[in-house]
């Protein structure tokens, strides 16, 4: 990134003996919407405090805007917060509570009014401005909790799961919400989730958490299509791993033996050598069933089971001793359990991860 | 009723009887009749029966009738108990002083002979109509207000009006205005310390903690005597505390701690402070814990944070706490008695002097009366102003 807004530098942070996060390195730009996605412990959440300046680096530097920022207290970092729990003050109104920074800020009391009653309305909630927080609904509240964390314009807002606590519906309706409002108003948004198909709907860039580290960061395609580690393939969406040695390489292609004795063709842009063994991950709903015109790989296996999902079926099949799952749309012609099967994919699909 | 529904009911009524009778017995029925001791008044009426009913036609300015007179003979000459004509005299004494020597007299001058005698000549105060007005108030009613009056330093003059008492006579209504102010300095220092004390209390966890609360709930667990009994022996100008102040060089001589205000506040707050503690700890470890970070990303400095969101979220706590504190330190009598001098008594070392030793049942009950009336008018000010807090939208 040639300009970052936000840097984190070497960062660092334990407490006691436990490490949670190390030498991370980590730009964000402005106007960008990065999730930090990992596990519960991973850290992601530690380094959103870290930026809020609730917490203070062990070792390492942040910079915001130009600025080192880490031994700033956060009432001075000007970054809107929204937490987990909404965090809004039960003995304010609602319009209150979105008061509450400008009121801190010190503005006259007429720009107060009008800028409460703006923020209100783009969160459409100008109807329940008398409210207190414990009358309003969970979505109600988010939106509230939203409407305050940006009325006063802050250059970063930082999200900690403020979706949690929602229903599924509800959820996605926020997820929308927010990523509209990102659109519209060019804010820098630091999402921290352990929802990954929340992550994939909503981000510009994903950083995927593991024990402190970050494992893999890119757009949410890239991350989805090519994952880098085992980790993270079988931490966004679903995946197939599948073991196996590889015989040769031609070009960008290799040739990998599975155990059971069967090959498959996989296009790799990693360097690997031969005779090595490799992980591969395959996503279920890239796998056919049938035999295709096109070049691709074919495994013979036995359908061990068929479970019907509504918009799609999900197959497992078992290839000497290898479970795969198979995502398929409907227009299958009715499988048995026991069936022998042709599965086909392209090499192209096959990604090879590092374990 | 079905009979399933009878007999649940029976049995909830026989869980509950216990209880039920302890509470008819022990709590609702010795406090009215303590209450009603207050204000009723039957020695006069049941001693002077043809007199009461005499006196009911007399205006109480004029001099008084043959017939009051010849009924209140007929009526002292049948009084063959001791006991009643004692609780007579006293009664009637209470109300105008002089009638202990008169009535004596009056009674062996009447015991002498039989048939109609002049009492004027017997003793010429019987021609003093404020006399009479006092058997006559006296005799004419079961029930009185006297006690009530008494108890806010008021009383009925000769022509049955409210006026004050004189100044020397009595000191109630100044007591009483002690005990509040007291029972008010109490619950001050009580927030002062204990809204600190909770605070840090709720912001450490694990052993510090516990340390913390139970160095707050150790005296609770100790009995009130104890307490008071320890602080004496540490008050005292040989206590430890006057002797390390001493040995620090802060004073030359003892500071006076004991047998004074000082000493009767620093104990009272010692012993009411848990009743201020607990109701605000049990508030602040029910806020959540992060509103104050969000009061600082919206860009509030600790200060601000503090007065604008902790601080009027607790304020629930402390009020009960207050409340509590308040209404326990009015009835406030071991501490004082033991502690502090006769400027420092409260209201309850009177009720327990006319309880225990004037017997003057009476004024005890009223001035028990008047205290609940006050306790209860600040409590239900207490409702009004919490519930219009928890109503306003």
């Amino acid at each position: 990134m040639s300009n970052p807004f936000i840097r984190l530098e070497e960062v660092s942070k334990s407490f006691g003996l436990l490490t949670v996060v190390e030498g991370l390195n980590l730009e964000i730009g402005k106007g960008e919407f990065i999730s930090l996605l990992g596990p519960s412990g991973s850290g992601k959440t530690t380094i959103l405090m870290m930026l809020a300046g609730f917490e203070h680096p062990t070792s390492g530097a942040i910079w915001a805007g130009g600025k080192r920022i880490d031994s700033l207290p956060p009432h001075r970092r000007n970054m809107g917060v929204v937490f987990q729990n909404y965090a809004l003050f039960p003995h304010m109104t609602v319009s209150e509570n979105v008061a509450f920074p400008l009121k801190m800020r010190g503005l006259p009391r007429a720009e107060v009014t009008e800028r409460v009653g703006r923020a209100l309305d783009m969160v459409q909630l100008g109807s329940l401005a008398e409210r207190r927080p414990s009358q309003l609904s969970g979505g109600q509240q988010q939106r509230v909790a939203l409407a305050r964390a940006l009325i006063f314009e802050p250059e970063v807002v930082l999200m900690d799961e403020p979706l949690g606590a929602l229903d599924k519906q509800l959820r996605e309706q926020m997820q929308l919400d927010i990523r509209d409002l990102h659109r519209r108003i060019e804010l820098t948004i630091v999402f921290v989730t352990h929802d990954q198909s929340e992550a994939l709907t909503m981000s510009d860039r994903i950083a995927i958490f593991n024990r402190g580290k970050i494992e893999q960061i890119g757009k949410p395609s890239e991350i989805y299509d090519h994952p880098s580690t085992q980790f993270v393939a079988e931490f966004i969406g679903e995946t197939n791993l599948i073991h196996g040695s590889v015989q040769s390489i031609e070009g960008g292609t290799a040739r990998v033996q599975l155990p059971g004795g069967q090959e498959v063709f996989v296009e790799t842009t990693t360097n690997l050598c031969p005779n090595g063994s490799v992980c591969l991950s395959i996503r279920p709903e890239r796998i056919k069933v049938g035999r295709r015109e096109v070049a691709s790989n074919k495994i013979t296996a036995a359908i061990s089971d068929v479970v019907y999902h509504g918009d799609h079926l999900r197959l497992v099949a078992r290839s000497d001793g290898q479970a795969l799952v198979i995502k398929t749309d409907r227009s299958q012609p009715t499988l048995s359990i026991g069936e022998e099967v042709q599965l086909s994919f392209l090499p192209s699909d096959c990604w090879v991860v590092r374990p | 009723m079905s009979p399933i529904g009878l007999r649940k009911q029976l049995i909830s009524l026989v869980l509950v009887g216990p209880l039920l009778l302890f509470l008819i017995f022990f709590f609702a029925f010795p406090l009215v009749t303590m209450m009603k001791s207050a204000v009723s008044d039957p020695v006069a009426a049941r001693a002077l029966p043809a007199t009461a009913r005499a006196v009911a036609s007399w205006d109480r300015v004029s001099p008084p009738t043959d017939a009051i007179m010849a009924a209140f003979v007929t009526d002292i000459r049948q009084i063959n108990d001791d006991q009643l004509f004692g609780d007579l005299v006293r009664r009637l004494n209470s109300a105008k002083s002089g009638f202990r020597t008169l009535m004596t007299k009056t009674r062996t001058t009447l015991s002498e002979g039989t048939g109609s005698i002049d009492l004027i000549a017997v003793d010429k105060r019987w021609g003093d109509p404020s006399y009479w007005q006092a058997v006559s108030v006296a005799a004419s009613s079961t029930i009185t207000d006297r006690n009530l009056l008494a108890a806010v330093d008021l009383q009925r003059d000769t022509s049955n009006a409210i006026t004050a008492l004189p100044a020397d006579a009595s000191a109630n209504r100044a007591i009483m205005l002690r005990t509040f102010v007291m029972a008010l300095t109490v619950t001050v220092a009580c927030v002062l310390i204990g809204l600190p004390f909770a605070m840090i209390a709720a912001s450490v966890d694990g052993w510090k903690r516990q340390l913390l609360l139970g160095a707050v709930l150790l005296p609770l667990w100790t009995s009130l005597l104890v307490r008071t009994a320890a602080w004496f022996i540490l008050l005292q100008d040989t206590g430890l505390i006057n002797s390390v102040l001493m040995q620090l060089g802060v004073t030359s001589g003892p500071v006076p701690l004991i047998f004074n205000r000082a000493g009767v506040i620093i104990a009272m707050t010692h012993v009411l402070l848990p009743f201020m503690v607990l109701p605000i700890f049990s508030v602040l470890i029910g806020i959540p814990k992060n509103l104050m970070p969000a009061a600082a990303s919206l860009g509030a400095h600790p200060v601000r944070a503090f007065l604008n969101v902790l601080l009027p979220l607790t304020l629930r706590g402390v009020v009960s706490g207050s409340l509590l504190v308040f209404m326990s330190a009015l009835g406030y009598y071991i501490t004082p008695a033991l502690i502090g001098g006769a400027k420092d008594q409260m209201i309850s070392s009177v009720i327990a002097y006319y309880a225990t030793g004037a017997a003057n049942w009476g004024m005890a009950g009223a001035l028990g009366l008047v205290l609940l009336a006050a306790t209860m008018i600040l409590y239900a000010i207490y409702l009004r102003l919490s519930s219009e807090r928890e109503v306003r939208p």
